[in-house]
Parts: C-alpha cells; sequence; structure tokens
C-alpha cells in the first residue's frame, strides 16, 4: 500500500479543535466568577443558581416542549404518508409532490419565516403560539418525509407481493409489513423533527406574537442584552442534555445494527 | 371500485396531506411575498388596502447594492473556504480504520446537533474585546489592546465557516465512502502524483457530494441573518439583516417583502444551477442531516 499523506489527518484534527474550543471555554466560563471571561475570576456557581430562579426561562422552556411534542406528532405523520405515496406512485402528481416536500430544504429559514409572517398577517391571523406550531409542522413535514424515503428506498418491495399473493389486503401490508420495516426511518424522522423545532429560532422568531416566547427566542434576547455569563451556564446545561442525548441514540443505533444487517 | 380507481384513491389520500398542507403554508406564503411588495405599508405594522410601486421604488436605496454584493461575496467566500477544508476531512474520514471514523463522525455530529445560537455565541465570547482571543493576541503582541477582532465582517466570515462547516463534511463523507479508492493507487501506479491523483480521481468521483455540499452552505450563507446581526457591525450587514430590521424594527412588511423578492432571485440562481446538475446524478441532493 502506498503511504498516504498526512496532510488531511492533521487537518481533520485541527478542525475538530477548532469545532470545540469555543464550546470548551464557553463551559468553563460558566464556573468563572469573573463577568466577562477574558481571566478567570475563581469558580463559582452563582451563574446557575440565578439561571434557575429566572422564571421567564422555564415559561419560554416550557413553549418550546409544547411546540416540538405538537410539531413533531403531527410532521411525523404528515411526513410519513408523503414518503410512502412518493415511494409507491409515479407521474406528474407526484413530481409536483416532490417539489413541494423537497423545497423547503433549501429555502434559506429567513424567506420561510418572513413569508409566513406575511401570509398570518395578510389573512389577520394572531401571532402566538399557534401560528409557531403551524410554521413548525410545515419545515418539518420535509426533514420527516426524507428520513422515512430514505428507508424506503432500501425496502424490498417483493415483500408487499408476496403478502398480497398470500391474500393479504392493503391494510394488512401496510400495518404489518410496511409501518414496521420503515419504522427506524419515521423515528429517526420524529427525532430530527424534535431536535429541528427545539433548536429553531429564526422561523420562531418571525412567527411569534407577544407570550410565545420559545427557548431559542428567549437566548437571542439574552445575547442581545449581554448578560453574558447566565447563557453560558445556560449553554452549558443545553449541551449536556445534547451531548447524552446523541450518545444514547448511537448506543440504541449501534445495538440495533447486527440485526438489521 | 375498480382496481385503477381503487389505485388513485389510494394515491391520492396519501399525498393529500402533505400535499394541501405545503400549498397553504409553504407555496402560497412563498407567492404572498411578490403580492405584498405591491401593497401600501400600514403605520401600525400591518398592511393597507389598495397597490402601490412605492415599495418597489424604495428599493433603489443606494446602500443596497453594497449590502447585495457583500452577501453574494461573504457566502462565496465562505462556501470556497468551506469546501476547501471539508475534502480533505472526508477523503481522511473515508479512509480511517473503523473505530477512529466512527469517532471523528460522532465528533462532527455533535456540533450538528447542538443549538446553533450557542455555537455563535460561543464565538462571541471568544471573540469579545475582553474575551479569550484578544488577550492571547495582545500578550504575543500580535495585535494592539484597541484592536476589535468582534463587529467586522472577518467575524462573521469566521463564524459563517464554523457553523457551515459540518454540513459540508457529513455529504462529502456520505460520498467519499462509496468511493472505491484502489483507483488512486491504480492511477499512483500509471505514474500520477498523489495530488494529481487526488484532484483527477477523487474529486470527481465525490463529484455529487461535493454539489450537495457546496448547496448545503451557500444557500443558507445567502440566507444569513443571526450571525451577522450577533458578530457583525453595520459595516457587515447581509440582505437578512435588512429583511430583519424591516420586519421588526420599522414595522413595514412590504418593504420587507420586496426585500424577500430580491433575496429570492439572488439565491434561485445558484439553485437552478444544482438542481440541473443533480438530475443527470441518481436522485436528488440528500439532505445532509440524512445522514446521521
Amino acid at each position: 500500500m502506498i503511504k498516504q499523506s498526512k496532510l488531511p489527518g492533521m487537518l481533520t484534527w485541527a478542525t475538530l479543535l477548532f469545532f470545540y474550543l469555543p464550546i470548551i471555554l464557553l463551559v468553563i466560563n460558566s464556573f468563572n466568577a469573573s463577568r466577562t471571561g477574558g481571566s478567570w475570576g475563581g469558580f463559582t456557581l452563582k451563574w446557575y443558581e440565578q439561571l434557575f430562579s429566572a422564571r421567564e426561562i422555564w415559561h419560554a422552556l416550557r413553549n418550546t416542549l409544547v411546540v416540538a411534542v405538537i410539531a413533531t406528532a403531527a410532521s411525523t405523520i404528515i411526513g410519513t404518508t408523503a414518503a410512502i405515496a412518493l415511494h409507491r406512485y409515479r407521474g406528474r402528481i407526484q413530481n409536483a409532490h416532490y417539489f413541494l416536500v423537497y423545497t423547503p430544504l433549501v429555502v434559506p429559514e429567513i424567506l420561510l419565516g418572513i413569508s409566513m409572517l406575511l401570509f398570518f398577517v395578510a389573512l389577520k391571523v394572531n401571532l402566538g403560539l399557534t401560528t409557531v406550531i403551524l410554521a413548525h409542522i410545515t419545515f418539518c413535514i420535509s426533514y420527516v418525509a426524507m428520513a422515512v424515503l430514505s428507508r424506503l428506498q432500501d425496502f424490498d418491495v417483493t415483500i408487499i407481493e408476496a403478502a398480497r399473493d398470500l391474500g393479504a389486503n392493503s391494510w394488512t401490508t401496510t400495518w404489518s409489513i410496511l409501518i414496521p420495516v420503515i419504522f427506524p426511518g419515521i423515528m429517526a424522522g420524529a427525532l430530527l423533527a424534535f431536535t429541528l423545532s427545539i433548536d429553531d429560532f429564526v422561523i420562531s422568531f418571525f412567527v411569534a406574537g407577544p407570550g410565545s416566547t420559545t427557548l431559542p427566542i428567549h437566548i437571542y434576547s439574552m445575547i442581545k442584552r449581554g448578560s453574558m455569563p447566565l447563557i453560558n451556564a445556560l449553554s452549558t446545561i443545553l449541551l449536556a442534555i445534547t451531548f447524552l442525548a446523541i450518545l444514547a441514540y448511537q448506543i440504541i443505533s449501534r445495538h440495533n445494527r447486527p440485526q438489521e444487517d | 371500485m375498480t382496481p385503477k380507481r381503487r389505485r388513485l384513491w389510494g394515491e391520492c389520500s396519501l399525498t393529500a396531506p402533505s400535499m394541501l398542507w405545503l400549498l397553504v403554508f409553504f407555496l402560497l406564503p412563498t407567492l404572498i411575498i411578490l403580492a405584498i411588495a405591491l401593497k401600501p405599508a400600514d403605520p401600525s405594522g400591518g398592511i393597507a388596502d389598495g397597490w402601490t410601486w412605492h415599495t418597489l421604488f424604495s428599493l433603489r436605496n443606494p446602500n443596497y447594492p453594497e449590502i447585495i454584493f457583500r452577501t453574494v461575496w461573504l457566502s462565496a467566500v465562505t462556501t470556497t473556504i468551506t469546501l476547501a477544508v471539508a475534502i480533505p476531512i472526508s477523503y481522511y474520514i473515508a479512509r480511517c480504520k473503523p473505530w477512529k471514523r466512527d469517532l471523528v463522525l460522532f465528533l462532527t455530529i455533535i456540533p450538528f446537533w447542538t443549538s446553533f445560537l450557542i455555537r455563535i455565541f460561543a464565538w462571541k465570547a471568544v471573540l469579545h474585546p475582553d474575551g479569550i482571543l484578544k488577550s492571547i493576541l495582545v500578550f504575543c503582541h500580535l495585535a494592539s489592546p484597541d484592536t476589535l477582532l468582534l463587529y467586522r465582517p472577518e467575524a462573521v466570515l469566521l463564524v459563517m465557516v464554523y457553523t457551515e462547516l459540518p454540513f459540508a463534511i457529513l455529504p462529502l463523507y456520505a460520498a467519499a465512502e462509496k468511493f472505491d479508492f484502489s483507483l488512486i493507487e491504480a492511477a499512483m501506479d500509471l505514474g500520477a502524483g498523489r495530488l494529481r491523483a487526488f484532484f483527477s480521481v477523487f474529486i470527481p468521483g465525490v463529484y455529487n457530494g461535493l454539489l450537495s455540499a457546496c448547496l448545503m452552505v451557500l444557500i443558507p450563507s445567502i440566507g444569513s441573518y443571526v450571525i451577522p446581526d450577533v458578530v457583525g457591525g453595520i459595516g457587515s450587514q447581509m440582505i437578512g439583516n435588512v429583511i430583519a430590521q424591516r420586519t421588526f424594527v420599522d414595522r413595514n412588511l412590504p418593504a420587507a417583502s420586496a426585500l424577500a423578492a430580491v433575496l429570492t432571485l439572488v439565491m434561485i440562481i445558484p439553485l437552478i444551477y444544482f438542481l440541473r446538475g443533480k438530475k443527470t446524478a441518481d436522485s436528488g441532493p440528500t439532505p445532509a442531516k440524512e445522514v446521521v
């Protein structure tokens, strides 16, 4: 074997360092008693204490979870039917359908946000939690549909034909064969929808009204107002949750893999 | 019911929910942008009755050409740097031993799932006038104490590359994983140098992944709003910032929608180019998150 260049490897590890340095500094600074973070002022937990006593944060967290749960449930159902239709049928209707499902993935968030704001204002709909939920369902549908579709592409259609030949009707084939086989894709899509919904700032910011502040909107206003140590503490907690969730997801999916292959 | 009619009914019932939802909440709002650009503004922040050309004339604002140019320029530079870094990384990951590959992928995926705002904020803290980077630079006599690292276009560029890199690495890795690396050895056996083999064999081999990665980076960059808003200053405004300013500060929705129409035009040119390029390939570009 030809000796490989060391350059790509060095670049990769340097990039990973670049990825993590700001995040590590942020975590360290959340325990820093000095307000600005340029120097070490001693260890403290006071930012966490202040964080837990801030009522708006809990309110924003509650809004975020309400939106994420409803948007995930609705978009998982609509996205899954969309993927099954796109996989099963061909023709002009499905071409238009694919265009509608695919385009939101490549349209910048700010355009989705402003267009939905204009739509709601033109219809004189009051902005609030409902408009945020409607907007989240809209952008999550496409991600769920793509996740399920990629699972369907590996699916052996002849199994369905075999079941039909053996007398199963379409209801049975759908619920006993199709759904169980694509279930990992549905779960992946739902997880994606949930994460995207929790993390979304730009679209929510445009369509949110008074009282429907979500956690990212609250974090944004904290960044703007400049209470830096509090954001450090909040970010550290969110980072820890994300890290644990990904780790759990990786372990579960690795655990399932040998059975699938 | 005849089988043909039953099939049509099945197709309709599976297609209708997503089709209708996206027609109402995606296509219609997108088309409304154009209509509202022709409406007069309501002083209370709404949309008044009647029609006017006034808003479109306001696009002649002498600041706009500069902002549009800056948006395109910053996005193009971000895409170039991101791809230049992501291509060797994807090459490396695809050739790694499995345990190392899993580790690097895992470490790439974490920032990908981490809150976008938190990652931007982390940089704001690093670049802050009282932050650590400036202290180090001043200590090493690389910067004078009154240098400003934050609120300039270079800071926007740095943070854009930072947030977009995982989006480029994952589709490129997905393509590199399918690449047959014995082709590189074959090219080198036939006398190609290492660089020649890389550029003439590996790059064409991952062309579709390259297109996806390019799209995944370029389009969100053109629509950037939060990054220039948080780490950029007045001199690094992009179209997205002006849209947000018209919406939230001036409460002039028709002006915001006229600018959104401009942004759509700027974005649609690379989009059509890429979608046409992809049509010859197997299927549409895969969203990068799917790789996870």
